[in-house]
């Protein structure tokens, strides 16, 4: 793998760092005007999700990771791993472990196309499209009139995400959920 | 290099050169109305500077004399100083400066320094004078303070610059970065606590101005003896809301020791693996030929502008930044 000085640094760069992967979030270029050049660096840990803060002496070199973001339909739950294919006809499966799909879980829908984030070939992130079509499974019945919870009630999805939705919502109706923030957009 | 359809358009609105032209005719006339002469020097010459964390850009050009290197200024100084040797009195110029390597949001490879110069005049005299340039872009700043940049360390990180062992030095600097530091120079260490951990608080309410520097960060300047009756290099630099302006010199007027920094200099670059630069022997001779004392004060007017016009990075304020040059 390529590595990376510190003047190649820029926002989406993907490098290793303490042995795991991460996405450069930001790079400032820091220098007393005739002192010595450092690089600040914020990086996302893609093992973890964490945010590191780090400093470069200007020049310096990191390897580059070898991660690829491909999208992958999801398949099957078999008990213990998440399967998705790839779309790009080849048909080629990957398996992702409960680690690698983390909160994503509660987004996954079969036949659905998600990003799958893969680092020396194996998974180790799982983002869901910013919006998804999903069926409500349970939810109570609304009463007209009923204000006191914002005109709003939690509505168990298909996939067990729960999200709050207006009181006019029934049981088997499809919804478009915005899966960034959780909520509820509007009938599918 | 961007090269998506709208990468020709300027990184700053039409409005903001506007103001932009407007500001930089206010530092003529803050110039005129002090009978400072405006002059323009040439932006490549024989020589670079030598500077060992400032690294040049340079061209091949074919001039009378053959095929050339010839080197793009990182500053105006040295022209400047040859036209001070040969007798111009005060002179001040907006200059296109280089910086190999040196982008960022306050920094452009390619920028634009206010530079000027006061025969006779001491180093207080100049820093009044650059904080009355100042106020006339930035009316609103508030009070200035003199901060000795031995106190600054000794008060926000509790360690003294000039006497603290090497080893403290880089303990300290790799736990404000983060980063083994047992690789580092002294000076390099003082450069990222100066960087990370004083700078970002300097200027906050008001106009810092920080003289007293170690020694071994002189470039240009004369060395003096301090309060403490420590040797310290006679410069001062100016913070304005975390940013740092400027940075004057009482110049150095001593010929053999310039030449034998600018040595200095070269050896470091060795050192550090960095190609060495053609030093200034013009600039050498010029001081052998008599450099008057003077003061002298290099200005990131690209800085200043961004400040007076409230923007977050220089490249807002000017028109093409080099990724859309």
């Amino acid at each position: 793998m390529a590595s990376y000085s510190t003047n190649e640094f820029k926002a989406g760069l993907k490098v290793m760092l303490d042995g795991d992967p991460c996405n450069i979030v930001e790079n400032e270029f820091v220098k007393p005007g005739k002192g010595q050049a450092f690089n600040r660096v914020k990086l996302r840990n893609l093992m973890t999700g964490r945010v590191w803060e780090r400093t470069f002496k200007s020049g310096e070199s990191i390897e580059g990771a070898d991660v690829l973001e491909l999208d992958m339909e999801y398949l099957f739950n078999d008990g213990e791993m998440w399967h998705f294919m790839k779309t790009d006809g080849s048909f080629e499966q990957y398996a992702a472990d409960k680690k690698a799909v983390g909160d994503t879980e509660k987004w996954l829908k079969e036949q659905v196309t998600y990003t799958v984030t893969l680092w020396n070939d194996n998974p180790i992130a799982v983002t869901p499209p910013n919006f998804i079509d999903l069926e409500v499974t349970q939810t109570d019945p609304g009463v007209k009139g009923d204000t006191a919870n914002g005109g709003s009630k939690p509505a168990t999805l298909s996939t067990g995400a729960v999200v709050r939705v207006p009181l006019f919502i029934n049981e088997g109706e499809k919804l478009k959920v915005d899966t960034r923030k959780g909520e509820y957009v509007g009938r599918a | 290099m961007d090269k998506s359809v709208e990468s020709w358009r300027p990184s700053a609105a039409i409005e903001t050169l506007c103001e932009r032209a407007r500001l930089l005719a206010e530092v003529r006339r803050f110039f005129a109305e002090r009978g400072v002469l405006e002059v323009e020097t040439p932006v490549l010459g024989h020589a670079g500077s030598t500077e060992v964390h400032l690294d040049s850009l340079s061209t091949e050009a074919t001039t009378p004399a053959g095929r050339e290197r010839l080197w793009l200024q990182t500053s105006p100084e040295f022209h400047m100083k040859r036209l001070l040797a040969a007798g111009s009195g005060p002179i001040f110029q907006l200059a296109r400066s280089f910086r190999n390597g040196e982008v960022g949001r306050r920094h452009n490879l390619e920028f634009t320094m206010l530079e000027w110069y006061r025969p006779a005049w001491s180093l207080k005299a100049l820093v009044d004078e650059t904080e009355a340039l100042i106020r006339t872009l930035l009316p609103s700043a508030g009070v200035r303070r003199l901060r000795r940049y031995r106190s600054l360390f000794r008060e926000m990180l509790d360690v003294d610059p000039f006497t603290a062992s090497l080893a403290a030095l880089q303990h300290l600097a790799g736990e404000w970065g983060g980063i083994a530091m047992d690789d580092i120079e002294r000076d390099g260490c003082l450069d990222l606590l100066m960087s990370m951990a004083i700078e970002p608080q300097l200027g906050r309410d008001g106009i810092d101005i920080v003289i007293d520097y170690p020694p071994s960060q002189a470039a240009l300047a004369r060395h003096v003896t301090d309060v403490e009756g420590d040797r310290v290099a006679a410069r001062f630099e100016v913070y304005v809301d975390g940013l740092e302006l400027a940075n004057g010199y009482d110049e150095l007027v001593d010929a053999s020791e310039q030449a034998e920094r600018f040595a200095e200099d070269n050896r470091a670059r060795a050192r550090l693996g960095k190609p060495l630069v053609e030093s200034d022997r013009q600039l050498v001779a010029a001081l052998e030929a008599g450099l008057p004392e003077s003061s002298g004060v290099a200005l990131g007017i690209d800085r200043l502008i961004q400040l007076a016009l409230g923007r977050d990075s220089i490249a807002e304020v000017m028109a093409f930044p080099t990724s859309r040059c």
